[in-house]
């Protein structure tokens, strides 16, 4: 049976002042129902760029290539009004940024409400009472009186809690979580992952869960994908990835999650270098030049992405660590 | 509603304090028309000393100009303008009660075809920016801007009175609209411009927001993104424009009322002005000036609608 979300081949460039900057590079990735599948990598590594292309969120100057299929049908290059009959309803994104996210001069009903409006064809009374229900199932405290406030009138994880309520009002089949918590207090990171897990638990969509924070997927996702200069580096069951990363880079994340037990370090590891900048020649595996392990062929011929024993594990690389 | 009561307490707070401005104002005009060399009755002939005499008495022009200010105070108090004195027998009161609804419907027209246009034409190249259509409308956008309204309308004239036959070249008639239009036409194209510019460059940034991708990706029609989501935060900057785009609809209409010989009062201000009619001047400064007090409330009113941060209560 073909997985709810299958992305082909996908590679998006940017055209920027005559120059093509790459951003993802010939990406293939599945989706199940109900699955939830976490994408990780750092700022950069093309990991928002993928999904924003699936939702047709990208801008004018860039270009993509490849297929994606939803439900088993296009939705790349297929038009807005096409895409709309998914997007928005069964296929939804909760974004980074929860101050900026909301349109300032509409009430959270309305915003909350217009989805139905426009996917379900409920009349607005209808709408808003689903909205208010809504508020109450994301655990907004005063539902009827966020109703007519105003995005500025809300903290920022309330915020965010109604961002993920707004994607939840037509029972998706799967919602795209890109670094929900990164704009976030601390404290409130915590209960906006809680909220996700809880949600997909009753609602059972799957879910997408986009971060740099291999700790925040941690716990909510059975798959993790690691992405390193727009392309998939690693790819595993979360609790395998965690025991046993194969990739150099994913090992050398794995080490930057600082840990409450155990001997206290003296500093905080970090990873060394930099990645690759646009317009860098694409030759050979982007993460050589800061892996330990780098041979002259990791310079010269590109690893392919490669089954790596265990339960559909896959890594991209020459030498990858022993198992 | 909080916030209506707040929008209707702020109104009358500032209309409150209008009432200062507006005095310092007269006050200002009072004394700077009169500093100008010459007076209401010199001519190319002089006037017999003992007629100039008669005359200045007739007026009160003899008294000191302290106590003219106290008379001209005391009577625009109870709603007085007093005689104009040139135009004999007229108050100014019945003067711009005959002009200004020429003048008022001309501007109000111009003012309202360019704001809805002009926001209709940036819209539409916001969103095809970059592409023929955009560069279509800013062209013309510059030229609306560049050539003045005094170049404009003798041109439409020539065009579709003298060559077309279609509209009356100048004159009025009461309630025609065909008279209307050229005149309208050359006075509302470039404020039209402007606001067309305006919208487009702000559209453009409001459609690289976050909330508005944030729309796109809820699946609304573009329709719905564009008019509930991005127009009103769009329509900032022109709020802010609005009490420009009303002084230099005043000012044209000056030039279009004579060109086109519309019976308003915008010939009062240039004329009064030179006539050193004092009465008559002092009425059209205080006219525009309560005019224009008036559209910056609004304005500061219509920012309060247009993006709920703002706060009215202070």
């Amino acid at each position: 049976m073909e997985p709810l979300l299958n992305i082909e081949d996908l590679s998006v460039d940017y055209t920027h002042g005559g120059m093509e900057i790459p951003a993802v590079r010939q990406v293939s990735l599945a989706v199940a129902a109900r699955e939830s599948v976490g994408i990780v990598g750092e700022s950069g590594s093309g990991k928002t760029q993928v999904f924003m292309a699936a939702m047709g969120l990208l801008a004018a100057n860039a270009a993509v290539r490849g297929r994606v299929r939803f439900e088993g049908g296009d939705i790349l290059g297929v038009g807005a009004e096409s895409l709309n009959r998914v997007r928005g309803s069964k296929l939804t994104m909760v974004f980074q940024d929860p101050m900026t996210s909301l349109t300032p001069h509409l009430t959270i009903g309305t915003q909350l409400a217009e989805v139905l409006v426009c996917h379900a064809g409920r009349s607005w009374r209808e709408a808003r009472n689903a909205a208010r229900h809504m508020l109450d199932r994301v655990r907004v405290p005063e539902p009827e009186r966020r109703m007519s406030q105003y995005p500025h009138e809300l903290s920022g994880g309330l915020r965010q809690r109604v961002m993920i309520g707004m994607s939840l009002l037509c029972e998706p089949l799967l919602v795209i979580a890109d670094e929900p918590t990164t704009a976030l207090d601390v404290t409130v990171q915590a209960h906006i992952i809680d909220l996700l897990g809880t949600m997909r638990r009753e609602l059972g969509m799957a879910l997408v869960l986009i971060s740099h924070d291999l700790g925040v997927v941690a716990g909510l996702t059975d798959r993790i994908l690691v992405m390193y200069a727009g392309r998939i580096v690693e790819s595993a069951g979360a609790a395998e990835l965690f025991q046993q990363a194969r990739h150099p880079y994913t090992a050398e994340l794995l080490k930057c999650i600082p840990s409450l037990t155990g001997p206290r370090q003296q500093r905080m590891p970090t990873l060394l270098g930099q990645p690759p900048r646009p317009g860098d020649p694409d030759e050979g595996c982007a993460f050589a030049p800061r892996c330990a392990r780098a041979a002259p062929r990791c310079r010269t011929v590109r690893p392919p992405l490669e089954d790596a024993g265990g339960s559909a594990h896959r890594v991209a690389c020459h030498f990858p660590l022993p198992s | 509603m909080d916030r209506l009561a707040a929008m209707r307490r702020y109104f009358l707070t500032r209309l409150a304090g209008a009432v200062p401005t507006l005095f310092i104002i007269v006050t200002l005009a009072f004394f700077l028309i009169r500093a100008a060399p010459g007076g209401p009755f010199d001519q190319e002939q002089t006037l017999p000393v003992e007629v100039m005499a008669n005359l200045q008495k007739a007026y009160g022009l003899d008294q000191p100009v302290w106590t003219q200010y106290g008379h001209y105070v005391g009577a625009l108090l109870h709603g007085d303008f007093g005689p104009s004195f040139r135009y004999k027998d007229f108050s100014v009161t019945e003067l711009i009660g005959q002009g200004l609804p020429v003048t008022f419907e001309l501007g109000s027209i111009a003012l309202a075809s360019a704001l809805i246009l002009g926001v209709l034409i940036g819209i539409f190249a916001a969103l095809r920016h970059n592409r023929a259509g955009d560069y279509a409308a800013m062209s013309l956008a510059v030229v609306g801007v560049a050539i003045p309204s005094f170049v404009v309308l003798p041109f439409l004239g020539l065009l579709f009175g003298i060559y077309l036959h279609w509209l009356p070249v100048a004159g009025w008639e009461p309630a025609s609209i065909r008279h209307l239009i050229l005149p309208v036409v050359a006075l509302a194209l470039p404020p039209l411009a402007v606001i067309a510019r305006l919208v487009r460059a702000s559209m453009l940034e409001v459609l690289r927001s976050h909330y508005i991708r944030t729309a796109i990706a809820k699946g609304l029609p573009l329709r719905t993104v564009i008019l509930r989501h991005a127009l009103r935060p769009a329509l900032l900057p022109v709020a802010s424009y609005l009490a420009p785009a009303v002084a230099s609809i005043m000012t044209g209409s000056l030039v279009v009322e004579s060109i086109a010989g519309l019976p308003g009062i915008g010939r009062y201000m240039v004329q009064g002005a030179l006539n050193r009619d004092y009465t008559l001047v002092m009425g059209m400064v205080i006219i525009y000036s309560a005019l224009l007090i008036v559209m910056g409330l609004l304005v500061d009113l219509l920012y309060a609608w247009l993006d709920p941060r703002v706060r009215l209560d202070s």
